[in-house]
């Protein structure tokens, strides 16, 4: 286990380039390109002297190195700035109300999606050339091409507006928050046991999630096919039956194989994840950080539209993180 | 043909035979047509002989080792035949019972160690679920089990805790040995277990294959080595195209070949100490789906006759020799 | 053997592009199947003037009215025929996509060619910004992108440009990695080809059916990506018919049951990325029979 931790930690290490990299990423694209950030955001029609004072609040008067070499030092320090409306909250708080419920949003899309995508991909790998397998394959295409807000309307109009089952927007019903420990909705009712408020969080969860699991369902889909039918045709399948191991046994074990490359797939999928749950969330008037995004794009406010990207970055940054680790505890190769 | 199953019937009448294969046809149906990969084979194996299964690749010899085992996938299918193995036809078994034989009564080694264990599961816990597949002990009685199966194959015991790709390939094969012996069956069939290792494992291999036999087993060990079959084995049998063109005692078999086929493999064998002049056999390998005519080995045969272009040569006994040519009728 | 299959590659490259006319070829007919999708929808963004029964942007019906004879898609909360939008719609989205596939193409395909072929501190550098970008989510790039430069067709174009450069990096630089070490590349080499005649002679042509395929593909993602920009304000204002754009403005008429303002734009939204996906999950098939058996 020694070299697990030492793989942890390389690993860990070399995040830090790949942050560096994205937060200069993110000063290019907010500052260097061309147009003037403020006054696009804030449009034509302001007299000059408001667009001076704005430009100085967000520290964009400096030249343009000594901006980066700031930007980076705060960030790094986990200073995001303070918000350009109401009351100047830091940025950091304001993002910290939002996130959580981003989080819960995509914590149940992603395993809505793998649970989806592994189920169809394997009926489809074990049927393989059936018409299962070219029905879960087209499955598959249409899941991918969905268009998450359209996807999400749908469902509100059947289940919401004509079934009239289940809520089509906002996280849980007002007055039954449960008391505030991490935040996540689900969770804390979990741990205050306060059932109402799990029952109404669950529900307000459903359509959203559903939405996010089906649309990223596919991607799984398809390469959970393509990854069990090469494991199964791989020797040790065969000398796994040769030794008079059980069909069940094998196809687990075929699974757990053909589950390695899909683990590479999360990361990525995580942050198409991030950036359908912006939609999902518009669709459902879901308030977290893809609604203060757009929210804050809407209101001119430049620091809370940079921190939260930078949030963005950090996020995928650590997900890409915690994915590598995971692959090291299921694949021994990697770990020794 | 029929003449030829009845004698060997007759002669085997009566002996100790673990084996009996009786006329087996294994088919692969491809789009282009069907390849008759065994084709009409009858053989025997005794309890404790070591038999070498010999020819070229594409022979059949590993389909026909796939085939006692059922292990043949589609497009691949037994289409006919019987495979008796101690008195029970395991082509009439059902799956589960079959599965129950795998493993359990025969083993089987396979060509490549480096991808025939799972990369994700330490080699204690493929052992450990083998041998608890097929008996009811308890895990650690298991793992004890499983290292002393890889004493027995010259591997410490401690390495139960490592994984397949912390093992070299000679390492690798050992642990696979150990995995086919791990329930002591009666008949273990090795199919090239050698091909992909160097010379000095090879025959460290091949000794724990006697000490297996020297242990009680029988074994088929399917090579396109002539020379180490001749040397390991007690009788060999030649394959050509889907057919057992030649079979025999080793000695024998190497000192006198009949087969044409048979010289023209022991010609094309390097013998260091002899320093003869070595030949290649001219041609190649036939297409399967569309087989030559009569004898399909003709084409490339130095001794072909008119006959043998027109009509499949019958399985001639001669003095305890079976030999599938037209030269011996 | 090896080395003649290898030299073959760039004779028969030529086949491997229309192999998809081959009847038996694996594939074909989901690649026919998007094609049609496409074409029928690229007919209708050329013809749109022609063929839409009203004008998109003027009063044609009661507002709110379901679908019926004269308004065969209903109206929308203007009383503008949906059907007329939907069809033209379809331009805005076509011309951005594909001016953007081309930008993006045009940066990320010679980066990649030479950051793989040459390799070296350059590539290691290209290599980790590429992927920086590849893993950060691609839509919220692209807000951000609009965001600074505003609201237009133009700005659309260059966000999501940026956005699928490192797509393209990323394949053009696996292939040229693969495609350098191998035999034909070696003899021409050995043969004195320079770098720039190895590049656009041997490596270049090697890498076309799998730029095709990922053409599609990301093309296909582009729709979605381009959508949701629409649907977010990012590109078009009102009056201007664009799916995404109208399925947000269909949005606040969907509790009260006018389920048809948003259910015909956001389809075609997805018919037309169903369209370059069938042909490009098609085209990998057919370029690379027996992976899917």
């Amino acid at each position: 286990m020694a070299s697990l931790k030492a793989y942890i930690a390389t690993r860990a290490l070399l995040v830090i380039p790949t942050v560096i990299i994205l937060l200069t990423l993110v000063f290019f694209i907010l500052r260097i390109l061309p147009g003037d950030p403020i006054a696009s955001m804030v449009g034509q029609k302001v007299p000059p002297e408001v667009l001076e004072r704005l430009r100085e609040e967000a520290g964009l008067n400096k030249p343009i190195f000594v901006q980066y070499f700031e930007y980076l030092f705060n960030i790094l320090h986990g200073d995001f700035g303070r918000s350009m409306i109401w009351g100047k909250r830091p940025v950091i708080a304001e993002i910290m109300d939002r996130f959580p419920a981003t989080l819960e949003l995509t914590i149940f899309g992603f395993i809505l999606s793998v649970l989806i995508g592994v189920f169809t991909g394997s009926i489809a790998a074990f049927k393989r050339n059936s018409k299962l397998d070219a029905s879960m394959r087209i499955y598959s295409i249409i899941a991918y091409s969905l268009f998450i807000p359209w996807f999400g309307m749908v469902l509100q109009m059947i289940f919401g507006v004509y079934l009239k089952i289940l809520p089509i927007a906002g996280r849980i019903a007002p007055g039954v928050e449960p008391e505030r420990i991490t935040t996540l909705y689900v969770l804390d009712s979990i741990l205050t046991l306060n059932f109402d408020a799990l029952s109404s969080s669950l529900i307000h969860l459903f359509l959203p999630s559903l939405t996010l699991g089906i649309v990223l369902s596919g991607a799984y889909t398809r390469l959970v096919r393509n990854n069990l039918i090469d494991v199964l045709s791989q020797d040790y399948i065969t000398a796994y039956k040769a030794r008079g191991v059980k069909d069940r046994k094998i196809a687990l074990h075929a699974m757990k194989n053909a589950f390695i490359p899909v683990i590479t797939l999360m990361g990525l999928q995580f942050a198409i994840l991030l950036a359908g749950a912006v939609l999902t969330e518009t669709t459902f008037s879901w308030p977290g950080m893809g609604t203060f995004l757009l929210e804050r794009i809407q209101y001119r406010d430049y620091n809370s539209v940079q921190g939260a990207i930078v949030f963005y970055a950090l996020f995928v940054a650590l997900i890409s993180l915690v994915v590598d680790i995971i692959y090291a505890l299921i694949d021994p190769r990697v770990r020794y | 043909m029929m003449v030829a199953i009845a004698e060997i019937a007759e002669r085997t009448e009566g002996n100790d035979n673990v084996l009996k294969i009786r006329n087996l046809s294994t088919h692969y149906f491809s789009r282009r047509g069907v390849l008759k990969a065994v084709d009409r084979v009858s053989m025997d194996l005794k309890k404790q002989e070591f038999v070498g299964i010999v020819g070229e690749s594409g022979c059949g010899k590993s389909t026909l080792a796939f085939s006692i085992m059922r292990l043949i996938q589609p497009p691949g299918k037994i289409v006919e035949g019987e495979i008796l193995f101690n008195g029970k036809d395991l082509l009439k078994l059902k799956d589960e019972e079959m599965r129950k034989v795998r493993g359990k009564e025969i083993g089987m080694v396979f060509q490549d160690p480096m991808t025939s264990l799972d990369p994700l599961e330490k080699i204690g816990d493929q052992i450990v679920e083998t041998i608890q597949m097929h008996e009811d002990i308890g895990k650690n009685e298991a793992l004890e089990k499983a290292m002393k199966l890889l004493e027995s194959v010259g591997l410490p015991g401690d390495r139960v805790n490592y994984y397949p790709h912390q093992l070299s390939g000679g390492q690798r094969q050992r642990v696979m040995i150990a995995l086919a012996i791990a329930l002591n069956p009666t008949l273990l069939i090795a199919d090239e277990p050698t091909t992909a290792l160097d010379v000095i494992v090879q025959e460290k291999i091949m000794e724990i294959l006697q000490n297996m036999k020297e242990e009680g087993r029988s074994i088929i060990l399917i090579t396109h080595d002539f020379s180490l079959a001749a040397e390991k084995s007690d009788r060999i049998v030649i394959m050509y195209a889907g057919w057992i063109v030649e079979m025999g005692d080793s000695s024998k078999l190497v000192k006198e070949p009949m087969h044409p086929y048979t010289e023209g493999l022991l010609e094309s064998v390097p013998d260091i100490w002899l320093q003869k002049k070595i030949k290649t056999m001219p041609g190649f390998p036939p297409d399967l789906i569309n087989p030559p005519s009569g004898c399909k080995f003709h084409p490339r045969c130095p001794h072909a006759m008119e006959v043998c272009k027109r009509e499949e040569p019958p399985l001639i006994g001669v003095n305890e020799r079976l030999v599938k040519c037209w030269l011996y009728k | 053997m090896k080395g003649i299959g290898d030299t073959m590659e760039v004779k028969n490259l030529a086949t491997r592009i229309f192999r998809p006319i081959i009847p038996e070829a694996e594939g074909r007919n989901m690649v026919i199947a998007g094609l049609i999708i496409v074409i029928v929808i690229l007919l209708m963004a050329i013809l749109a003037d022609l063929i839409a029964p009203y004008n998109p942007t003027k009063l044609a019906g009661r507002p709110l009215s379901p679908p019926s004879l004269e308004n065969p898609m209903g109206t929308d909360n203007l009383g503008r025929d949906i059907l007329s939008r939907v069809i033209h719609g379809s331009r805005i989205v076509l011309v951005v996509v594909f001016s953007a596939a081309i930008v993006s193409m045009s940066i990320g395909v010679p980066i990649g060619l030479i950051s793989g072929y040459f390799g070296g501190k350059l590539d290691r550098a290209i290599s980790m910004i590429m992927d920086s970008m590849y893993a950060f989510p691609s839509l919220i790039l692209a807000i951000a992108i609009a965001a600074v430069l505003g609201p237009s067709v133009v700005n659309a174009v260059v966000a999501i440009s940026v956005v699928y450069v490192p797509t393209y990096f990323r394949m053009v630089r696996g292939q040229t990695l693969s495609l350098k070490s191998r035999l034909f590349v070696e003899a021409a080499r050995a043969a004195g080809a320079g770098n720039t005649r190895i590049m656009s002679r041997y490596i270049f042509p090697n890498l076309v059916t799998t730029a095709i395929v990922v053409f599609s593909l990301s093309i296909a993602d582009a729709i979605l990506t381009e959508a949701g920009l629409s649907f977010l304000g990012f590109i078009v204002t009102a009056p201007t018919p664009d799916w995404g754009f109208d399925l947000s403005s269909g949005r606040p008429y969907l509790p009260s049951g006018y389920w048809w303002m948003i259910t015909f734009p956001g389809f075609m939204v997805m018919l037309l990325a169903l369209g370059f996906a069938l042909i490009g999950e098609g085209l990998s098939e057919v370029y690379a029979p027996g992976r899917e058996r």
